[in-house]
């Protein structure tokens, strides 16, 4: 009796939880197809009338196309360098334990804590005159991700057994060989998950941009988001519109990869 | 075996270079800058050297920078204890057996993958006092007295954004949690369970010490993310109401628009600082683990 209880008890908590965790996309959701005053009372019922051409027109008002195609490419050309460049350093450092090696994995460790300095990271742009331009965000969101790819690929390595690499030295592979066709296959999941947790990192980032795209043209979703709000703070219903378009591409990405994501966050930390 | 030559260092070349120009090199640039009087004006006048006063004036001035220092550690302490506690018994909970676990562990994880202006926008319009989801709700259930003005309210707008960070946090700390619960053998509760343990003293005898490793990342995690804080006080409250609600790094950002880069690089030298001390402190724990193995 008391078993079952607790049971349901259990089952209960779950419930309240989830229908916290849900309510705020259901009212999002469900007030993006209201019209502008019905949307402003923020009720939970369903809409009178449904307007779906409130999504036609936040895609043309909020410029969203574009903002859409700037976030793909920061997420995920920044994330695909960075992912395989960090892999190649984290396999050197792991394997080659020298001096030099393990004092710069500790070097580029430290990097997890540090904040970012952007207004002199700005100055720093201008030298290479990537101030306000895709390129200069693109390097910034690389050298952001480095150090939790290294750390995160660098454990991963060390399950990988060392004997591989000398049985394909033994038959003649170098090192670019040895390591993209050997080594790359073994390392695809803990890859695959350093890409999808710093796609969806890219993809929410807004301080970034905020400081170092002062043209619009540059800015991605989160930033398009926020300056359609501050132009149209009343029209609730093309806001919530804006919010569903802009979180839809995370979440497809968060269900196609769940497994990868929850494996590698943990990777690093549960294993001792 | 000739490791220099299986192992090229040119590997790190990339990443090394990108690290330490667009990452190293603006911190120390601002620690560099943050003794300088740098504003947007001196393309016209020059970069001079003023010593200690862009610190003097954070310690001393009326805009009361302290309060954003000590904001944005009172933020990292409580919103950790706020996100790592429920997180652990949520955790124990689901890891106990219930219906449903994929499916609560997938939802529960879903609001920390969102970006955090939707977050703070969406609640900024459910934290609406007139209009809000929340006062409504607090309205139809009788409970009207309840009501506040969640986000203006100096008593409330702290709690306010703690509520929201939790929304968006607990179910990531959650998930960590139950990455490391799954590595504790069952056996070890079933002998505790023979020898008449009970729930509290399973928690602290055998979850608490064999969790030390998802314990600890959680921690690392949460730390460098309170002290970093920005997106959602940004949205949520801006700082206000008045600037009850600032850190360090919207200070810093709003010194920066206002065109006082050297004030703004010397406040984020204090975080720098701050996280410095707090990071060395960790690594050097994780470096023991390490020898340990």
């Amino acid at each position: 009796m008391r078993q079952l209880a607790n049971k349901v008890l259990k089952q209960l908590v779950c419930l309240f939880l989830s229908i916290i965790v849900i309510l705020p996309f259901y009212m999002v959701l469900i007030n993006s197809f209201k019209s502008k005053g019905e949307a402003a009372r923020m009720k939970l019922s369903l809409p009178t009338e449904w307007f779906f051409s409130n999504y036609i027109e936040v895609i043309e008002k909020g410029r969203l196309i574009r903002g859409f195609f700037n976030s793909v490419f920061y997420a995920g050309i920044s994330t695909t360098i960075a992912v395989v460049t960090c892999a190649m350093a984290a396999f050197v450092i792991c394997r080659n334990r020298t001096k030099i090696n393990n004092f710069l994995y500790y070097f580029i460790l430290c990097g997890l804590f540090f904040p970012v300095n952007y207004v002199t990271l700005i100055k720093v742009l201008n030298v290479f005159n990537l101030t306000n331009s895709r390129m200069g965000i693109l390097i910034v969101f690389i050298s952001s991700m480095i150090p939790f790819c290294v750390f995160t690929i660098r454990n991963f390595i060390l399950s990988v057994p060392v004997e591989l690499d000398e049985a394909a030295v033994i038959d003649g592979a170098g090192p670019l060989k040895l390591f993209f066709i050997i080594i790359t296959p073994l390392l695809k999941p803990t890859l695959v998950t350093c890409f999808i947790l710093q796609f969806m990192s890219v993809w929410n980032d807004f301080l970034t941009p905020l400081y170092l795209s002062s043209d619009s043209k540059l800015f991605p979703m989160t930033m398009s988001v926020y300056q359609f709000f501050g132009k149209n703070k009343n029209y609730w219903n093309y806001i919530y519109a804006d919010i569903i378009l802009t979180c839809l591409p995370v979440i497809v990405v968060y269900l196609l990869g769940q497994r990868y994501i929850v494996g590698g966050l943990t990777s690093g930390a549960v294993k001792e | 075996m000739n490791k220099k030559r299986i192992y090229p260092q040119w590997f790190l070349v990339i990443p090394l270079i990108a690290y330490v120009i667009f990452f190293l090199i603006p911190s120390l640039l601002g620690a560099f800058y943050s003794f300088t009087d740098w504003s947007a004006y001196s393309a016209n006048t020059g970069v001079k050297f003023v010593g200690l006063q862009n610190y003097i004036d954070i310690f001393t001035s009326n805009k009361d920078y302290v309060s954003g220092i000590t904001n944005t550690l009172m933020f990292t302490v409580i919103s950790n204890i706020i996100k790592l506690i429920p997180a652990l018994f949520l955790a124990i909970l689901l890891q106990e057996g219930v219906k449903g676990k994929g499916l609560y562990r997938t939802l529960f994880y879903l609001p920390s993958i969102l970006p955090f202006v939707i977050i703070g926008l969406v609640f900024k319009s459910i934290l609406n006092y007139n209009t809000g989801l929340l006062n409504m709700a607090l309205e139809t259930l009788q409970l009207g007295f309840l009501k506040q003005k969640w986000l203006s309210d100096l008593d409330f707008v702290w709690k306010s954004i703690f509520g929201v960070d939790a929304w968006r946090g607990i179910g990531y700390v959650m998930t960590i949690f139950l990455a490391g619960l799954n590595t504790i053998p069952h056996s070890y509760y079933e002998a505790a369970q023979i020898d008449g343990a009970g729930f509290w003293s399973r928690l602290r005898h055998i979850t608490l010490p064999m969790l030390s490793g998802a314990i600890m990342i959680n921690f690392v995690f949460g730390i460098t993310y309170g002290l970093k804080v920005f997106d959602i006080i940004y949205v949520l409250t801006n700082g206000g109401p008045g600037h009850a609600t600032e850190v360090i790094t919207t200070y810093s950002y709003q010194l920066y628009s206002n065109g006082q880069y050297g004030m703004s690089t010397a406040l984020n030298t204090v975080l720098l600082l701050i996280t410095l001390v707090i990071g060395v402190f960790v690594v050097r724990i994780m470096g023991k683990k390490e020898v340990q193995q």
